[in-house]
């Protein structure tokens, strides 16, 4: 299967100023070397803790932020090489849904415009055709034709994420990253958003990045899997290989801690001590070394690099070394 | 009724709002007096062992347009030592409990208007709903403690950590001498698991993690020995991670300190952890409540079994999440039917008389349904 999203050794650092002229004092390492190719038609999950930089890989792909290093390329295309003009041709193939539907949307426009404003800008669908394009997508992401003229406070937060979902797939997208689209809704309402997704991942072939820190959601709508931490990717495969058998001590650590809804299993927990390091000045060699309980000699001095344990179940441990 | 169902009119609305100050002034009358005797407010538990008891509480909101009946008759109990998870959709009337509670309810539009909510506050049980403000500053704290659900927010961001747990504590015992009273607040961020206590006692709360404000928090619900623990959605900021770690401390403080908890939380996997009773909630009613087997093994209400379903399991795989179809009712003027009729598949003939009453399944499992 062809990769829709191919991204090699990406790095983004953020300057930290300080000091009396507001020279750079430092940099913060929000990602530092992911390596992960999507195939199309497919959804790669990516989890871990706050600020282990997931949101910011997911934006930096979309040229929403410019990378520091590395490369990205969609279909075959290096996207940081890309002019303004070809840029500009390539916003409408890859889009993104924010986490929050209650300030991803303006206050002041009203959703049929909220939805169509860039498939007009764009010039995708002739004069006659707009009107019926927007009730399309918008009965498509399960919204009725008269809420067209309505404003995003008349909607609850299920509908509102509907209508970012309208908003992203109104362009005709094959790439769409989804920022934790269902962390701020209601478990009931969850599900209605993450069945919409997958219906129409079938019917357009959609590829998703899907980052969340929900595992149990990430579970079931992705098709490979990478865990993040502090970063670095420390874990990629297929989503039931890695969760039939989770290599990494925080991964390990991470799927523990999910809580079960059922009252008789009593698992074994590993809890991690302390907080995510500041990644801002990250520990040396291993960056998880400092919470992890199987820490050697070497995991402090030297990084460990990813090693395939086989049907591309890739796992970043000296535990693996062999 | 207008072509929305949310419209009224301007008019309609002044004549909405007059009505309510008339009802609301008259509660705040009642409950300002100089002297309200103790006849009034000090009761007997039905059961010695519970330490609070809800019966039939109803909590509504006096707004402009209409009267929002955020609490509508919730009975349940908390037994000494135990922990009841509270469960339910945003805007069900989980807060809203807790907060009636601890007589905390924006005041005047939101007022408790009837039932009784017993707490045994060791030498007298007082009845919540009329007790006047003295007495609940007693309460409040020394006895019953809430965990909020932002820690980012419910810190004052220009004191520091020290100063802030400091301040209760020296509320509480005013007679202890300023040493004595730093000593207990350091030992009370050590007791919570924060390593560095002298250093967090002189931070601000900006310094510290989401974890680290979270376990502050903890730490100054904590500080009195407080009977009754209210965590509402103590979690939900947090990472998983975090998350394990704060469950782990708040079942390890409860069994040191023996006080019960009352955990609210729309997370079923929290629940099914840490609660030992867990009362389902819809639309400002109990639809269901049991023991936590009960309610995870055998879910009678539609509404639970929905939730369950929706839900999705590390483990379990399915071809497409269940999704309870519609929206929660307007919660002005609520109908007079069961509130789940509209969205529920189990719906018969009978469902569309009066609001089903509480049906007892065994000792502890109740449900509120026709079909079950």
């Amino acid at each position: 299967m062809e990769n829709v999203v191919e991204v090699k050794d990406l790095k983004k650092y953020f300057p930290i100023k300080g000091g009396f002229f507001g020279g750079v004092t430092g940099y913060v390492k929000a990602v530092d070397g992911v390596s992960f190719s999507i195939p199309a038609g497919t959804t790669m999950g990516l989890v871990g803790e706050s600020g282990c930089g997931k949101s910011t890989t997911g934006r930096t792909i979309l040229r929403l932020i410019e990378k520091t290093d590395g490369s990205i390329l969609f279909k075959g295309e290096d996207v940081s090489a890309m002019d303004k003009k070809k840029l500009r041709e390539l916003r409408t193939k890859m889009q993104i849904i924010f986490q929050d539907p209650y300030s991803s949307l303006s206050p002041r426009l009203p959703v049929g415009e909220i939805i169509g404003e860039a498939v007009r800008e764009h010039g995708l669908v002739s004069k006659e055709e707009y009107q019926d394009y927007i009730t399309q997508i918008m009965k498509d992401c399960g919204l009725q034709s008269y809420h067209k003229d309505r404003y995003p406070h008349e909607f609850s937060g299920g509908q509102r994420q509907r209508i970012c979902i309208a908003r992203a797939l109104a362009l005709n997208p094959d790439f769409v990253v989804c920022d934790e689209p269902v962390s701020a809704l209601d478990v009931s309402i969850q599900a209605q958003i993450i069945n919409l997704l997958w219906k129409l991942q079938e019917d357009r072939k959609l590829t998703y990045l899907f980052i969340s820190h929900d595992l149990s959601v990430v579970e079931h709508i992705s098709d490979s899997l990478g865990v993040m931490y502090l970063g670095n990717m420390v874990e990629t495969g297929k989503t039931n290989d890695i969760f039939a058998e989770p290599l990494h001590p925080y991964t390990k650590a991470l799927f523990s801690a999910i809580p079960m809804p059922d009252p008789e299993i009593k698992r074994e927990r590993i809890i991690l001590e302390g907080d995510i390091p500041s990644p801002a000045n990250p520990p040396e060699g291993c960056k998880f070394h400092t919470r992890c309980k199987y820490c050697m000699a070497c995991c402090k001095e030297k990084a460990p690099e990813m090693k395939d344990m086989g049907n591309g179940h890739c796992v970043c441990c000296h535990l693996y070394d062999r | 009724m207008a072509k929305d169902g949310n419209y009224i009119s301007a008019k309609e609305s002044r004549r909405i709002s007059r009505e309510n100050r008339k009802i609301t002034s008259e509660i705040e009358k009642k409950r300002k007096r100089k002297h309200i005797p103790e006849s009034e407010y000090v009761t007997q538990m039905k059961d010695p062992d519970n330490c609070v008891e809800f019966d039939n509480v109803q909590t509504h909101y006096f707004t402009d347009i209409g009267t929002v009946k955020a609490v509508d008759g919730v009975s349940f109990s908390v037994p000494k030592g135990k922990t009841v998870g509270i469960v339910g959709e945003s805007g069900c009337g989980k807060s809203v409990t807790s907060l009636s509670l601890m007589q905390l309810v924006q005041r005047p539009s939101g007022q408790t208007v009837g039932g009784e909510i017993r707490f045994d506050s060791g030498e007298k049980v007082i009845n919540v709903v009329n007790a006047p403000e003295k007495v609940m500053r007693e309460l409040r704290g020394n006895q019953m403690a809430m965990i909020f659900q932002e820690p980012m927010t419910s810190l004052n961001p220009v004191f520091r950590i020290g100063d802030q747990v400091d301040e209760e504590i020296a509320l509480h015992f005013p007679k202890w001498t300023k040493e004595q009273v730093k000593a207990r607040s350091i030992e009370m961020l050590g007791m919570v698991g924060i390593a560095n206590k002298e250093g967090v006692y002189k931070m601000y709360p900006h310094e510290l993690s989401g974890g680290m404000r979270q376990r502050v928090m903890i730490a100054m619900a904590l500080s009195c020995d407080p009977k009754l623990i209210i965590a509402d959605e103590p979690t939900t900021a947090l990472d998983v991670t975090i998350q394990a770690q704060i469950l782990d401390l708040l079942r390890e403080l409860k069994s040191r300190i023996g006080s019960s908890i009352m955990l609210i939380t729309h997370d079923l996997g929290v629940v099914a952890e840490m609660a030992d009773l867990v009362v389902v909630m819809y639309a400002g009613r109990v639809v269901e409540k049991g023991t936590a087997t009960e309610i995870f093994k055998d879910p009678r209400h539609p509404y639970t079994v929905g939730l369950m379903k929706s839900k999705p399991v590390v483990g379990k795989h399915v071809k497409q999440l269940y999704s309870i179809p519609g929206n929660v009712p307007n919660p002005v003027d609520m109908p007079n039917y069961c509130y789940f009729r509209d969205r529920c598949e189990r719906c018969t003939e009978e469902c569309k008389g009066a609001y089903p009453p509480m049906v007892k399944l065994t000792d502890t499992h109740y449900v509120s349904c026709y079909d079950i």
